[in-house]
């Protein structure tokens, strides 16, 4: 700051003056790199990774449960524009989210890659020369023995090298050996950080070129593998539609064991009985689904996710045309398989009929409250209400097929003034008022959830995390130690011609070198050893 | 045997370990009073296990609560009654350890069909406490633990009333996601990084503790081993849990995950939470080697890593209703009445 003074003196081209603390870019870049690629940078990058992957378990994740995911938005008005500002309901696609791990990444790049150089160098290097007072060394011993100094060298070179270590090539007029080992433990750091760019790659290209769908499929239809079949589709961003492997399956048959638990009736050993081809023209196979144990045809893997079931409705209108009519599948709402459903007919005259309720697989009227006492369909009620006006399905928007949009619609009301509600059996037919029209309950289906999924790169994480495992258990375990030996002609003060200092250092700080002391000790000593240790 | 009975008999032995950790818990309560005014060991010891160690080769490593009470310099009489209370405590950690067995096997042998005990939150935590106690039981000798005895018996204690109090539910079958060979492995994995960790986390807090006060304190704190020792024990228990960790979360774990649910990584909050615990650990081992972070900071880490991991063992389960992992949900007792007033549901 000082040579500010002169101010309006230039300055002599050749060495510029700067100020302090000044760099230039070309400094600065390097200056930013070394912070960048230093240990405690990674070490904050870490911690901020771990901190900056906490709201995503507390938020709802539009990937993760995107219901769940909408229902939270429309009860949190004021909070949601901020959210989606920050992308806290994308947490792990967001930018800073990216910004933190890829800055780490690079950190660890930029951290492994000279220390593979210096690793290379380090191992074509003899171990270091004796230091000169081994008594210094935290961990040593000495003691005399009454062979000759070149004996106890001898000795001690043989036992060592028995025990793997690398010894420093003799010169003459050494009085020491010098020995190393542990040279994997660098290998397996090494190996560790590199193999957690692998599993990042191959999770990278899992989410770019892989998808995940799925879709409800009721017993008794056919599924084939094209995009419109189903019901969510969430392709990687470089997912291209040529990817789909050309099967095609009918769903053939359910079968659900239902057990009774002191939990309640739970399903068990569920499946569904698969007729597929793995494309137009080759054989058919057959396949029970179940959980946990997946399909695979070709690239894609099949899934199945959950069941439930499928109300058999039709519904006419008022000038007597079938409108709606099908399996509908209505979503179980908990154990008991009481499940919620919609129906949506636009296209009814004079007047579009939606219908929303309840299936009860097992209806029993209990103290004048309907319930259902048995998840198996023994009993199957369904029991509807009933709206009409606009349903808002003519607005190009998609609108979920389990949500009734309300907003324009209203209620049809019975004879009573009350709202009207449908109670129909399996067979029943009910006559809405005003000439709306009639429902039909005509049977129930059961329905699967089948969830597909392609995960390209799948085998390389693996293959990178099983890697990462490897290394990391040689960087823990292998202990890189250097042992030095050391024999002099002895002061002959206790009868001994050689005096041998012995001191050993582990060089991760982890580990106990007293151990590697005395099992040299042990092979090497002659005498009694007179050992000073501390730890 | 009948599943009731077997069912009862774990219940019951759950009762007795319970017991028999208190009595444990007593005995080393009552060892460490009688160390009250003890001068500082350290040196005492550490000349002690160098004389032990020098002369008869490998058993140099201290041998429990004789030897380093011994090394105390109380009466004769305080002194053998440290030895036999840490001894006492010892025996009565070990029959609470096996009674505890019995009651996860009971456990086991409930179920219709039998199945291990992983199924919920309660045999999650009874099956962690019992591998706390079992590796504080191998590696007592390993690394001289005996400081550690009344905290371990106080956590298991703890943990154990926590489980029987709140967390009880009775022997249910495997929901169908949880029925594979993989419940086996991951959980098992999980279950022992989970003790490890767990044994690290008590060593760093000592180490803290000591820290606080010095590392030559009198009265019980004396007998605790040095900094850098602690310091040494902490790192090797979490260097043995955190490939474990990984192997149960990094690698079984998206195995079954992409069986069970067809991605092998869903960024559930359990999945998150396991990550978040990996990334706390791995910079726990970092920072052993930073200058500016080693010592207290990475003890610190290794608290915090513990936190997040019993965090999420538990906590997730309530807090989150997110989890295709929560299995603490009270599922209906029998198959539950579902009451439905009018089919409008607004608030379904």
């Amino acid at each position: 700051m000082t040579t500010r003074t002169s101010a309006p003196v230039e300055p002599p081209p050749e060495t510029p003056e700067r100020r302090l603390g000044e760099l230039n870019p070309r400094e600065l870049g390097r200056w930013l790199w070394r912070q960048l690629t230093s240990m405690r940078t990674a070490l904050i990058l870490l911690l901020l990774l771990a901190l900056a992957a906490v709201p995503g378990s507390v938020i709802p994740q539009e990937g993760v449960d995107s219901l769940k995911t909408s229902r939270w938005q429309a009860d949190h008005p004021t909070l949601t524009p901020i959210y989606e500002k920050l992308s806290l309901f994308s947490v792990y696609d967001s930018p800073w989210f990216s910004a933190i791990y890829i800055l780490l990444m690079i950190s660890l790049v930029g951290c492994i890659i000279p220390r593979t150089f210096v690793y290379l160098r380090a191992i074509r290097t003899p171990p270091p020369t004796a230091p000169r007072n081994l008594t210094r060394l935290p961990d040593h011993a000495s003691y005399g023995s009454g062979e000759s100094v070149d004996e106890v060298l001898q000795r001690a070179r043989e036992v060592l090298q028995e025990r793997g270590y690398r010894l420093r090539p003799a010169q003459d007029g050494d009085d020491f050996v010098s020995a190393e080992r542990g040279y994997l433990r660098e290998v397996g750091n090494l190996v560790f950080h590199l193999s957690v760019v692998v599993v990042l790659v191959g999770f990278a290209l899992g989410s770019l070129f892989g998808f995940r769908g799925g879709a409800v499929i009721a017993e008794g239809s056919t599924f084939a593998n094209t995009i419109s079949q189903y019901d969510d589709f969430e392709p990687g961003s470089l997912f291209s539609a040529d990817q789909m492997d050309p099967f095609v399956f009918s769903f053939d048959t359910f079968d659900v064991e239902w057990q009774r638990t002191n939990r309640g009736v739970l399903a068990r050993a569920f499946n569904a009985g698969l007729t597929y081809t793995d494309q137009p023209g080759s054989d058919e196979r057959s396949y029970d689904l179940r959980v946990n144990h997946p399909l695979t045809i070709g690239d894609t893997d099949v899934f199945l996710i959950g069941h439930g079931y499928a109300p058999v409705i039709t519904v006419t209108d008022g000038e007597g045309n079938e409108v709606y009519s099908g399996p509908t599948p209505f979503l179980p709402q908990d154990q008991s398989f009481l499940s919620f459903g919609v129906v949506k007919s636009p296209d009814a005259q004079p007047g579009q009929i939606g219908l929303e309720g309840l299936f009860y697989p097992t209806f029993e009227l209990v103290e004048g409250n309907p319930l259902t006492i048995y998840p198996d369909d023994l009993n199957p009620l369904l029991s509807m209400s009933v709206y009409t006006g606009d349903l808002g399905l003519d607005v190009p928007t998609s609108q979920s097929v389990y949500v009734l949009d309300k907003a324009n619609a209203t209620q049809v009301l019975n004879d009573e003034g009350q709202p009207l509600r449908l109670d129909l059996s399996i067979g029943e037919t009910a006559t809405l008022p005003d000439g709306l029209g009639t429902v039909t309950f005509e049977s129930v289906q059961p329905w699967t959830r089948i969830q597909f999924s392609q995960t390209p790169g799948k085998e390389l994480t693996l293959l990178g995390v099983v890697l990462a495992l490897i290394g990391m258990c040689g960087s823990l375990f292998i202990r890189p130690r250097r042992v030095w030996v050391r024999a002099r002609a002895g002061s002959d003060e206790d009868g001994s011609a050689t005096m041998v200092e012995v001191a050993a250092l582990d060089r991760s700080g982890g580990g106990d070198v007293a151990p590697v002391l005395e099992e040299i000790g042990d092979e090497r000593r002659a005498a009694p050893p007179r050992a000073e240790e501390k730890q | 045997m009948s599943n009731t009975a077997w069912e009862t008999l774990s219940d019951q032995a759950i009762a007795v370990s319970g017991i028999v950790y208190f009595l444990a818990l007593l005995a080393h309560l009552v060892e460490w009073s009688a160390l009250r005014g003890t001068v500082p060991v350290e040196v005492a010891a550490a000349t002690a296990s160098t004389r032990a160690r020098s002369s008869e080769g490998s058993v140099a490593v201290a041998t429990g609560p004789e030897d380093e009470a011994g090394a105390g310099t109380g009466t004769a009489e305080s002194r053998q009654r440290v030895a036999l209370f840490g001894r006492l405590g010892l025996l009565l950690t070990m029959i609470a350890a096996v009674v505890h067995l019995t009651s996860l096997v009971g456990r086991g042998m409930a179920a219709d069909p039998n199945r291990v005990p992983w199924g919920n939150m309660y045999e999650f935590t009874i099956s962690g406490t019992f591998v706390v106690t079992l590796m504080y039981l191998v590696l007592y000798r390993r690394f001289s633990l005996a400081w550690m005895a009344p905290i371990v018996v106080a956590f298991v204690l703890s943990m154990l009333m926590v489980a029987v109090i709140w967390l009880h539910s009775e022997v249910t079958p495997l929901t169908e996601a949880l029925n594979s060979y993989w419940l086996v492995i991951h959980v098992v994995s999980a279950v022992i990084a989970t003790g490890a960790f767990t044994l690290g986390g008590m060593t760093s807090a000592m180490w803290l503790l000591k820290n606080r006060k010095g590392d030559i304190a009198t009265g019980p704190l004396a007998r605790v081993p040095s900094l850098a020792t602690l310091d040494r024990v902490s790192y090797r228990i979490h260097a043995f849990g955190f490939p474990v960790w990984t192997f149960a979360v990094l690698i079984t774990g998206p195995i079954w995950a992409h069986e069970a649910w067809s991605s092998y990584w869903n960024w559930d909050p359990k999945e998150v939470w396991a990550f978040i615990t990996w990334v706390v650990y791995a910079a726990y081992l970092h920072a052993r080697s930073t200058a500016g972070w080693k010592g207290k900071n990475a003890a610190i880490l290794a608290l915090v890593g513990l936190a997040t991991l019993w965090f999420n063992f538990i906590g997730i389960n309530f807090f989150s209703t997110t989890s295709q992992h929560s299995y603490a949900e009270s599922a209906p007792a029998i198959v539950q009445p579902v009451e439905a007033s009018t089919p409008s549901l607004s608030a379904r």
